[in-house]
């Protein structure tokens, strides 16, 4: 299983309802139906994914969110609202954050950061947009158009008054160091939000 | 049941094909003695089902699926009815060993629906009160009422509950009428191309149809067969209208653009493009094989499609008595049951909390795409039909 994914299941409470925004290959949720017996559903826009999702016995939808949004689905629907790895390919990272938490009760954030020294790195001394493991595009092809820092986020999550309940920051192996717990912003590659109103 | 053909003496696509098919298949007749009360209040007396039946119902009789038809559609869903038949049933894309409803694994039953016109009780069919047929007297049936009568035939056949109840347009409304009346008696409900009920344009189209038929002066009220005549131009027209309905722009401009017969004008009015001689050849090639009567009452079946209505106007609600789960499926350019129809029933289907999967396939077909073996399509049909077989044999 991968490894953030992983970090986000202690968070998930027994036979609650899941909502797994860019759900991938369904991975997360047909673990968590097995695990946990939540009962979920995914989003998700890429056709060979869901085709995977349909086999995993995963309740996959097919939806774009930044054409869609998530207008179709009642506030306070779900126990937990997911996106990992994709906050940073929306159009509007500020409000997929307040309608996660329109439908949610909890979300749970993953994604890269921007400020990682190897990031900080690569343009003070290339002077190039950074490219890496985590971020192989180009600048013209990314799907990334919205990349941010740990302290962007939580910025953007104080002025909009979201509370962080946890914050698992991980190196690229989504392992914790004692670098990138003493100096997330700089040293943790990735981390895993917990956030509620 | 079935048997393959001898499949020696044909070319190898034949062979192929016929690999892949249910083989030889023979209708049966079901006659049903007890009343069934309508919703519009007429009674059924009795009446005939007309189906068939494709692989082999399981010792725990947990692998059946209910096919259902759309309007023109019947019991012959798969198979030939003998080796002179030139076209198999009109869902072979879909059913046959290694196909989607994969007849290795399920058992299928289909049926000619009430008030059809291939077998089953319909306005060409005896009225037993009066000794002539029905015709335009044969009671106006909804798609309820399709399903106490489909549910009179699962227990004839001693089917607890299906393993999926599966449809196209007309056949989607079915599967998710079974899914809301009778709950407890399918696993999945498979909606493709489908909608919880018609647009106001919808049913314009629909009322050009009919008045194309009641206006022949063919149509006697209904009573053509007493006149031995049909309103066979009125039908055409119906079935010409309702075609384009089926197809996109996209579809009707790769397949004939401009095309025409001849290459100068003719500056007249008869067929000169081949879409004109396309229509004009399927309405009345349909014309030939179809009952007026049924032509009408299908279309106010679709009318009066709202099941919504019986849940306190809420599909939300409606969907909070379901217990199976949903695979819903619509097509990028059908705009006669767009994918915003198949997104209702998605949406109202999650707030109701049931499972569902939904998939949106992009394909030039219009609303006919649900009868075309498309990759995609097949793709998705397959891998979720493929977890029903799993959670079967589980």
């Amino acid at each position: 299983m991968r490894a953030d994914l992983k970090l986000i299941e202690p968070w998930i409470k027994a036979n609650s309802q899941v909502l797994d925004l860019g759900c991938g290959d369904g991975t997360l949720l047909a673990h968590l139906q097995n695990s946990k017996q939540v009962r979920g559903y995914g989003l998700e826009i890429d056709e060979k994914q869901i085709t995977r999702c349909i086999e995993k016995g995963v309740s996959v939808i097919e939806h774009d969110l930044d054409a869609k949004g998530l207008k179709r689905f009642a506030d306070q629907q779900f126990d937990t609202v997911i996106m990992t790895q994709a906050l940073q390919a929306v159009r509007r990272p500020d409000v997929m954050l307040e309608e996660m938490l329109r439908l949610g009760k909890q979300g749970i954030v993953t994604f890269p950061n921007f400020g990682y020294w190897r990031c900080r790195y690569y343009l003070l001394w290339k002077g190039k947009m950074p490219m890496s493991k985590s971020l192989p595009h180009r600048w013209y092809n990314t799907p990334n158009i919205h990349l941010c820092t740990f302290k962007d986020f939580e910025e953007l999550c104080a002025q909009k008054q979201i509370k962080i309940l946890n914050r698992t920051v991980v190196d690229a192996q989504f392992a914790q160091s004692r670098f990138a717990k003493m100096w997330p912003n700089l040293f943790a590659e990735f981390a895993v939000y917990r956030i509620a109103r | 049941m079935s048997n393959q053909p001898n499949a020696t003496n044909h070319s190898p696509e034949l062979n192929d094909a016929l690999n892949h098919s249910v083989g030889i298949v023979t209708p049966q007749v079901q006659h049903f003695d007890q009343p069934l009360a309508l919703v519009s209040g007429k009674t059924l007396k009795q009446y005939d089902l007309v189906y068939e039946t494709y692989g082999e119902l399981n010792a725990s009789r947990s692998n059946a699926v209910l096919i259902c038809h759309a309007l023109s559609g019947d019991h012959h869903a798969a198979g030939f009815h003998s080796d002179n038949e030139s076209k198999p049933g009109w869902w072979d894309s879909c059913i046959g060993p290694g196909k989607p409803i994969d007849t290795n694994h399920f058992f299928v039953v289909c049926l000619n629906n009430l008030g059809g016109c291939n077998g089953s009780t319909g306005p060409n069919k005896i009225n037993p009160d009066t000794g002539e047929l029905y015709g335009p007297d044969f009671p106006i049936i909804t798609v309820k009422d399709w399903v106490e009568s489909q549910v009179r035939l699962a227990d004839v056949l001693n089917i607890p509950v299906w393993a999926a109840v599966v449809g196209g347009s007309l056949g989607g409304m079915q599967a998710l009428a079974w899914s809301l009346y009778y709950p407890e008696r399918l696993k999945h409900a498979v909606v493709i191309a489908s909608t919880p009920k018609l647009t106001a344009q919808n049913i314009a189209f629909n009322e050009i149809s009919r008045k194309a038929i009641t206006s022949d002066p063919d149509f006697h009220q209904g009573h053509y067969y007493r006149f031995n005549t049909l309103p066979s131009k009125g039908l055409m027209l119906a079935r010409m209208i309702g075609h384009i309905t089926y197809l996109s722009d996209a579809s009707m401009g790769e397949k004939f653009g401009r095309e025409r017969k001849t290459e100068a004008f003719n500056f007249g009015y008869d067929v000169e493009f081949e879409v004109e001689s396309y229509l004009n050849y399927q309405g009345e090639r349909f014309s030939k094989m179809f009952d007026a009567n049924t032509y009408l009452l299908m279309t106010r079946v679709l009318d009066y499609f709202d099941p919504a209505s019986d849940f306190g106007g809420s599909l939300e609600k409606a969907f909070e008595h379901a217990k199976c789960g949903y695979f819903v499926v619509s097509f990028s350019t059908d705009w006669r049951f767009s994918p915003e129809r198949s997104e209702q029933l998605v949406e109202a289907m999650v707030k109701a909390g049931r499972p569902v999967t939904y998939a949106e396939v992009d394909a030039p077909y219009g609303h006919d795409a649900f009868l075309i073996p498309t990759e995609r399509y097949m793709a998705i049909f397959s891998a979720y039909m493929q977890r029903i077989i799993r959670e079967i044999e589980a």
